[in-house]
C-alpha cells in the first residue's frame, strides 16, 4: 500500500467521528431553536414584527454569558439564540476533535494546524473580531 | 406583520433557498439573502446574518454524509482552513465602512458568476500524482473512492488555492454566503483536487468559515433569533428534501429553472443596488 493510501486508512477513523459530531450538532441546535421558536409563538404570535430597518440585537443576545443568562429565565428568544449558538460551535467542536484525532496519528504538523484554525474561530466567537 | 405569519412565509423562504442550494450543489446562502432582502424587505444586514447561520447548517450536514464516504480531504480541508476564517474575521470589519447598496452590486455579480458555474459540466481530473514541493511537504496527498476502487491523486499550487481560500473568507463574511463557487474553483482548478473531492473539501471548509464570521456577527448584533429561526429550520428542511430529490434522476430541467431564478434575483440585486433602493 502506498503511504498516501496507508494515511487515507488512518484518516477514516477521524473523518468517521466527525460526520457522527457534524450530524449530531445541526439535529441538536435545530431541535433547539425549534422548541425556542415554538415557545416564542405561543406566547408572541400576535406580536408586530419589521427587519425592514437594522436596528442591532440587545446586548444580552449578542454574547454566549448574555444568552445562557436568558435561557435560564426560561426566555423564548434565548433559547433560539442557545440554537443559534450550539450550531456556531459545532464546526468549531469539528476543529477540536480533530485536533485529538491529528495528536493520536502524532501529526505534530497538523496539529499545529488545527490549533490555530481553532484559536482563531474561538478569538471570533469571543472577542466578535 | 405579525410574528406568526411572518415566521411561516420565513420558513416557506427559507425551504425554497434550501431545495434550490442542494439541487444547484451551491448552498443556500447565495439564493437566501436575495429571498429575504428582495421578497421580503429584511434590512440585507438581518440577512446576511441569517443567512450565515443557514450556511453553517446545511454544510454540517451534508458535510457530515460526505465525511463518511472518503471522498474528503481533511488535511488539504484543515491547512487551507487557515485561510478562509482570517478572511471571514476580516470580512464584518471591512463591511461596516461598505453600504448596503454596495453589497447589493457584489452580491449581483456574485450570484451572476454562481449561476454560471451551476450549469458549468462538471469535468472530472484525471488524478495527478505529481504532487508540488509545497504539497509534498504537507503530505496532502491522498485517495478518493473512484469505480470500486481508491485513487491516488497528490496536489499541486498549494498557495495560489491559499490566496483564494482568504478571498473567499472575506467575500463569505461580507455577504453571509458560503463561498463554495470560490472554494471549488481555488482546489479544482489551482490546486488539481478531483472535482468530487474539491466539491465534499469545500462543502467541509464552509462551516469554519462560516462559524468565524457569525461569531463575529453575533457581537454585532446582526443575528435576530426570531428571524433566524424559521429561515434555518426552512432551509434545513429544504436542504434534505434537495438531496432526496438529487437521488433520483431528472433533476436537471430543475437545475435550470433555478438557474434562471438566480439570474433574475441577480439582476434585480444589481438594479436595486445601483439605484440605491437597497
Amino acid at each position: 500500500m502506498s503511504e498516501a493510501a496507508e494515511r487515507g486508512h488512518e484518516d477514516f477513523a477521524l473523518e468517521q467521528r466527525l460526520g457522527a459530531l457534524l450530524r449530531g450538532g445541526v439535529i441538536l441546535s435545530a431541535s433547539v431553536t425549534l422548541i425556542g421558536g415554538i415557545m416564542f409563538l405561543a406566547t408572541h404570535g400576535g406580536a408586530h414584527v419589521s427587519y425592514h430597518t437594522f436596528t442591532g440585537e440587545p446586548t444580552e443576545l449578542r454574547t454566549v454569558g448574555g444568552v445562557i443568562a436568558g435561557v435560564a429565565r426560561g426566555d423564548s428568544i434565548s433559547i433560539i439564540q442557545l440554537g443559534v449558538l450550539l450550531l456556531i460551535a459545532t464546526p468549531i467542536a469539528r476543529v477540536a476533535i480533530s485536533v485529538i484525532g491529528f495528536a493520536r496519528e502524532r501529526d505534530w504538523m497538523y496539529v499545529g494546524c488545527s490549533l490555530l484554525v481553532l484559536a482563531l474561530l474561538m478569538y471570533g466567537l469571543v472577542h466578535g473580531g | 406583520m405579525h410574528a406568526l405569519s411572518f415566521t411561516l412565509i420565513t420558513l416557506g423562504g427559507g425551504l425554497l433557498a434550501g431545495l434550490v442550494g442542494a439541487l444547484t450543489g451551491l448552498g443556500g446562502g447565495v439564493v437566501l439573502v436575495p429571498l429575504l432582502t428582495l421578497g421580503l424587505g429584511v434590512d440585507i444586514r438581518y440577512a446576511i446574518g441569517s443567512s450565515l447561520v443557514c450556511v453553517i447548517a446545511t454544510s454540517s450536514g451534508a458535510a457530515a454524509a460526505f465525511v463518511r464516504e472518503g471522498f474528503t480531504n481533511i488535511r488539504v480541508g484543515m491547512f487551507l482552513e487557515i485561510a478562509t476564517p482570517v478572511g471571514a474575521l476580516l470580512g464584518p470589519v471591512v463591511a461596516v465602512y461598505v453600504s448596503s447598496s454596495t453589497l447589493a452590486v457584489i452580491f449581483g455579480i456574485v450570484l451572476m458568476f454562481s449561476a454560471a458555474q451551476s450549469l458549468r459540466q462538471r469535468v472530472e481530473h484525471i488524478a495527478v500524482t505529481e504532487p508540488g514541493t509545497l504539497g509534498a511537504r504537507l503530505r496532502l496527498a491522498s485517495t478518493y473512492p473512484h469505480d470500486g476502487t481508491l485513487v491516488s491523486y497528490g496536489v499541486t499550487r498549494v498557495p495560489a488555492g491559499f490566496a483564494m481560500m482568504f478571498a473567499a473568507g472575506i467575500l463569505s463574511a461580507l455577504l453571509g454566503i458560503g463561498s463554495g463557487v470560490v472554494k471549488v474553483l481555488a482546489m479544482d482548478r489551482a490546486m488539481h483536487l478531483p472535482y468530487k473531492v474539491s466539491t465534499t473539501t469545500s462543502n467541509f471548509m464552509i462551516g469554519v468559515t462560516a462559524a468565524a464570521s457569525a461569531g463575529v456577527y453575533l457581537h454585532r448584533g446582526y443575528i435576530n433569533p426570531v428571524l433566524v429561526m424559521p429561515v434555518v429550520l426552512g432551509v434545513l428542511a429544504g436542504a434534505m428534501l434537495g438531496a432526496r430529490l438529487l437521488a433520483r434522476a431528472h433533476v436537471k430541467p430543475l437545475r435550470m429553472l433555478f438557474t434562471a431564478i438566480m439570474v433574475a434575483l441577480a439582476v434585480e440585486m444589481l438594479y436595486q443596488g445601483l439605484t440605491k433602493r437597497i
